[in-house]
């Protein structure tokens, strides 16, 4: 036996901040980088007397999400308090959500090993984020720092669905690029701006039963869901392979050494004795309120890749790619309407020189300093014929470091190629009169000299000469 | 109803409280009363009944996601018991 | 007769005409402090120069023709639970003994606004738990009329001072009795508004669905007029309901003629009545009869139910609402051998017995296992209970009833007993599990002279039918012009 007798039964729990101002249930700031404690009031320090009250954008920004995840929203949901100690929780309690949320029942499509694959979302609630704890390396005290504390979050927790690591990261990839098409989160893993639980079990192939489930904490970057995910059901295979049980509880990812290993084992197991928030009535949804926001979504990742490939008929890495970055999508199509040429063409310079440059220098789409009809502009100029692709490429860069025109930079640089007939006829005449014994040759068909005598008349117009031109006169002259 | 005193030492766990053994010995005794006390609920019939979580308050009102000033370090850290720059300080955290 | 006794709207009308200065009440009540408050101990903390600070901002105002209303310049009090900015706010705990609030509470500002300079801080049983402020971690407080005896609890100093003339008004805070009880005990008047009434941003925690803020007056028109300063929708407190308040001076002189009042025969049947409080309320509703009112028998058949249900709902909000006391942020903290240790010694020793066997309680009550079988049982019956005020309040317009079973009672009497002291609660404790309004004033005298006091309840946002059917009754009474024996003079 080994693990390929195994079935491994993966569900995800994301935490995802939601991109608003203020927090979740006072006005303090969540900007992320400020000095210890200066993003926090009577509210988010849990002050004697203090008392919450919610921030609409919160409701909007979940209701958002809970859409787009294809959930059914309760028009009333509870708030619950969450009891338990620690340092950066400064009520004693987090606010939460727990028998009545306000998002069920949803789901989301991913490409999953055998094709595409519907992951059942179980539910989604709001709820305000602690605060961190810094410990000292040196060993002394540790540090509480409450910026954080009351940042709003969504948990998304979806049905175990997933059957292997390589889909959960699937899902994951999924569930972040909605939610920051949605522009309610920044999808970056490493600030804690979307965080990662997992719940993993394993059972023997052919079982309909579940094994016993360990949480696994602390997965903070793409890299690591599969290799934490893995590690743990080779651990739990080992295990019951070796006669021994999966023990219910939560193991912490160690990404340096690749593994997973118990959290101290507590004081007392935990019991969070929710209960409802007596300071909060219940969130209740106004009539009327999904339906506007329904309309107010965004076209999806999954949806625009569909359209990518079907209506532009890119091929689906080349879809993917450009689906991956919103900006960067919708830049695609703004030049794409301006510029009307074949898409594809388009796209080779997206996926090469653009994102090539983008690397380089600006980094995000909102940053470019060119316009979307300035690219049209170098494209149909390569099209016509006035910029041979290498001197496109020069000219590219020029204008992706000044934002200037596309035009003005070829002239300036002397790339333009000439469109004038009465020039490049002259040229093909005097090259015809310096070379009459080629001129024979050809006639007599030697037809290879032809790609000599063009090469003459560019060599005679400094390379300004419009091949496409250049050939055709050459081909008059010679009697073609 | 009574209560064990591990269970008393349960409670006051989580609680967060390290009561001295004397102070178990009452809880447990008083406690113990006061369930006595509050088991007659159980006679009531409340098979098709609400619970009520809230006096009133149908409506929460939802504020603006508009940025307020935030506490001053003096106001948030005025009363810390132990500090180190603009961060509470706490006797080391063990994960 | 000196300028301490007269009620808050006398010496306002006063303060208006210039007849007397603010400073001069203010004087006037902290002679009486010093005079009185070594034997009574109401006072937590006495803010002499902020007091006569904020007095001398009233009397220039006055000078300048811009009083900011009735109560401009008349000093006023606070339970030791509203956060004061600048002043200590201890909420009667060890665990706060040194946390000066880093802001003003909604009440507070709303005070401040009209005018009322704030004499002090006023002592309270440890987070408003207990009924004889014998809970307070600093000292019991002792009530005026006989100083053997408790001015009750949880707000036992606002009842104490206002009852001893040091403070013309005060603010407590009501949870499942903690304002009516004790100014029934000391012979005040004190109201407990419609949750939802008051805002409680900036006032100590101790059951989020039960506590509310509330005036304590010596008569019902200063019970009125301080809760027309308070009773503002405060969008900070999100349980607080945009319900405008009306104008609760303008019909409190109506006179009860037509009124149907319930009384419950649950009730007058509690055992541990004492015969001279049946008596006294029996008396009471008598001469609200002859004033005009209609008596009618009503059932609320769950009530006696109502201990049960506030003992598991209360401690179990209280448990979570008191977790923030941890030594991290501010208040006590007592250092331990690691965060365990730290955690465990802090609150401990900051707080005191009661508070710890309501959170342990609470703590129960909520926890795996039995979380149906206490907290939400108890949720469901409070359903019950509230439904049955909603059936009486169909065929009445208010409910009458003893505010205490008995009257005051003796230092020491009842601590070492928690059940017993419970049941001091038993009348005024449905009311907030129903989120009505109630109301205490005084209707009679034990033969010992300790003061009797008389419950009204009003439907959700009546208080104004509750003002008027207790200012009827105590026009034509005098028992609210008794003041206690102590320093009469
Ligand atoms: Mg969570
Ligand atoms: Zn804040």
């Amino acid at each position: 036996m080994s693990v390929a007798d195994f079935q491994p039964v993966i569900g995800l729990e994301v935490h995802a901040q939601l991109l608003t101002r203020s927090k979740i249930f006072c006005g303090c700031s969540t900007e992320f980088g400020a000095r210890p404690n200066a993003h926090t009031c009577a509210v988010c320090l849990g002050m004697p007397g203090a008392l919450p009250v919610l921030n609409e954008k919160v409701v909007e920004y979940a209701v958002r999400v809970g859409r787009a995840l294809e959930c059914r929203i309760n028009p009333v949901s509870i708030w619950a308090r969450k009891n338990y100690f620690y340092p950066d929780l400064p009520k004693g309690y987090q606010i939460s959500q727990y028998d009545q949320p306000l998002c069920e029942h949803g789901g989301l499509e991913i490409d999953g090993e055998d094709g595409p694959r519907r992951i059942r979302i179980l539910r989604i609630h709001l709820e305000e984020d602690a605060g961190k704890n810094v410990h000292d390396p040196g060993g002394g005290d540790s540090l509480v720092d409450l910026n954080r504390s009351g940042v709003p979050l969504v948990e998304i927790v979806s049905e175990p669905d997933l059957r292997s690591s390589s889909e959960a990261a699937e899902y994951l990839k999924a569930l972040r690029d909605v939610l920051v098409y949605l522009g309610v989160n920044d999808g970056n893993l490493e600030e804690g701006s979307f965080r990662c639980d997992a719940n993993v079990s394993v059972m023997r192939k052919g079982s309909t039963q579940y094994g016993t489930r360990v949480e696994l904490k602390n997965i903070n970057s793409f890299r690591f869901v599969q290799k934490a995910i893995d590690y743990e059901i080779g651990r739990q295979v080992e295990l019951i392979e070796s006669g021994g049980k999966v023990t219910l509880e939560t193991r912490l990812f160690d990404p340096v050494r690749g593994e997973t290993r118990s959290m101290r084992s507590k004081e007392e197991a935990h019991d969070y004795r929710y209960f409802p928030e007596p300071d909060l009535p219940p969130l209740r949804i106004p009539a009327g309120f999904v339906e506007r926001i329904e309309r107010e979504l965004p076209e999806l990742p999954r949806a625009k890749l569909h359209r990518f490939t079907a209506s532009y008929g890119l091929p689906a890495y080349d879809a993917k790619i450009l689906v991956g970055d919103r900006p960067l999508a919708d830049l695609f199509e703004q030049v794409q309407a301006v510029y009307r040429g074949p898409a594809k063409k388009l796209s080779n310079w997206f996926l090469g020189e653009l994102l090539r440059l983008m690397k380089e220098e600006v980094r995000e789409v909102g940053a470019l300093r060119f316009s979307p009809a300035q690219f049209a502009a170098l494209l149909q100029m390569v099209d016509s014929g006035e910029l041979s692709n290498n001197a496109a490429k020069d000219v590219f860069a020029e204008m992706f470091r000044t934002g200037r025109d596309p035009r003005e930079i070829a002239q300036e640089k002397g790339l333009l190629q000439t469109q004038d007939t009465g020039a490049v006829g002259a040229a093909v005449d005097a090259v015809l009169a310096a070379n009459p014994g080629e001129v024979e040759k050809y006639r007599a068909g030697k037809k290879q000299v032809f790609g000599f005598l063009v090469g003459q008349v560019m060599k005679a117009m400094k390379g300004k000469g419009n091949p496409a031109l250049v050939n055709a006169a050459l081909k008059t002259k010679l009697g073609d | 109803m009574s209560l064990t005193l591990e269970e008393v030492r349960h409670v006051a766990s989580l609680a967060r409280l390290s009561l001295s053994a004397e102070e178990e010995t009452l809880m447990r005794t008083q406690l113990s009363a006061i369930l006595d006390a509050v088991a007659e609920l159980s006679q009531v019939d409340t098979s098709a009944v609400e619970p009520t979580s809230h006096a009133a308050g149908e409506v929460a009102p939802w504020r603006p996601d508009e940025v307020r000033p935030s506490f001053p370090p003096e106001k948030a850290l005025g009363n810390a018991p132990a500090e180190v720059g603009t961060s509470f300080a706490v006797p080391r955290i063990i994960e | 007769m000196g300028p301490t006794d007269l009620s808050m709207l006398e010496l306002g009308r006063k303060l208006g005409s210039g007849e007397l200065s603010s400073v001069e009440a203010v004087r006037a009540c902290l002679a009486r402090v010093d005079r009185l408050d070594g034997r009574v101990k109401a006072f937590l903390r006495v803010d002499r120069e902020g007091a006569l600070a904020q007095a001398e901002a009233a009397d220039r105002r006055r000078t300048k023709g811009k009083r900011a209303g009735p109560l401009d310049g008349v000093p006023v009090g606070l339970k030791d639970l509203f956060l004061t900015e600048g002043l200590p706010t201890t909420a009667g705990s060890r665990s706060l003994e040194s946390f000066v609030a880093p802001y003003d509470g909604t009440a507070v500002k709303l005070l401040r606004a009209a005018g009322t300079p704030i004499l002090g801080k006023l002592n309270m049983d440890e987070f408003a738990m207990g009924s004889s402020t014998e809970n307070s971690a600093f000292f019991p407080t002792r009530n005026p009329w006989n100083l053997e005896t408790s001015p009750g609890g949880s707000s036992g100093g606002s009842a104490a001072a206002v009852a001893a003339r040091m403070v013309f008004g005060a603010l407590g805070t009501d949870t499942g009795g903690s304002i009516r009880q004790p100014a029934a005990l000391t012979g005040t008047v004190g109201l407990k508004p419609t949750y939802g009434r008051v805002s409680r941003f900036g006032v100590v925690a101790f059951a989020s669905s039960l506590d509310q803020v509330g005036p304590m007056t010596r008569d019902v028109p200063d019970c009125a007029a301080l809760l027309q300063t308070i009773a503002v929708y405060d969008p900070a407190d999100s349980t607080s309901a945009p319900v405008k308040a009306p104008d609760y001076l303008a019909e409190i002189e109506g006179g009860v003629k037509g009124m149907k009042l319930g009384l419950p025969r649950e009730y007058l049947e509690l055992p541990g009545m004492d015969p001279e409080v049946r008596a006294a309320v029996e008396a009471a509703t008598r001469a609200l009869e002859k004033m005009g009112a209609q008596l009618v028998p009503v059932s609320l058949p769950h009530t006696k139910y109502a201990l049960a249900t506030y003992y598991l709902i209360a401690p179990a909000e209280a448990s979570s609402n008191l977790a923030r006391y941890d030594g991290v942020r501010y208040g006590l903290r007592v250092e331990g051998k690691n965060l365990l240790a730290m955690y465990g010694r802090t609150r401990d020793q900051g707080f005191g017995l009661e508070v710890k066997r309501r959170i342990m309680l609470g703590t129960y009550a909520l926890s795996a296992g039995y979380y149906d079988a206490y907290y939400l049982k108890a949720q469901k019956v409070r359903t019950l209970i509230k439904q049955d005020f909603v059936d009486a309040f169909r065929t009445v317009d208010a409910v009458i009833s003893p505010t205490s079973p008995t009257a005051a009672f003796r230092i020491g009497e009842k601590v070492s007993d928690p059940l017993a002291m419970y049941l001091n609660d038993v009348f005024t404790l449905p009311c907030n599990l129903a989120g009505l309004p109630g109301l205490s004033l005084p209707c009679g005298l034990t033969r010992g002279n300790l003061p009797i006091g008389l419950q009204i309840l009003g439907k959700p946002w009546d208080e104004a039918r509750v003002l008027r059917i207790a200012r009827a009754f105590e026009r034509e009474h005098d028992f609210h012009r008794r003041s206690p024996p102590l320093g009469a003079a």
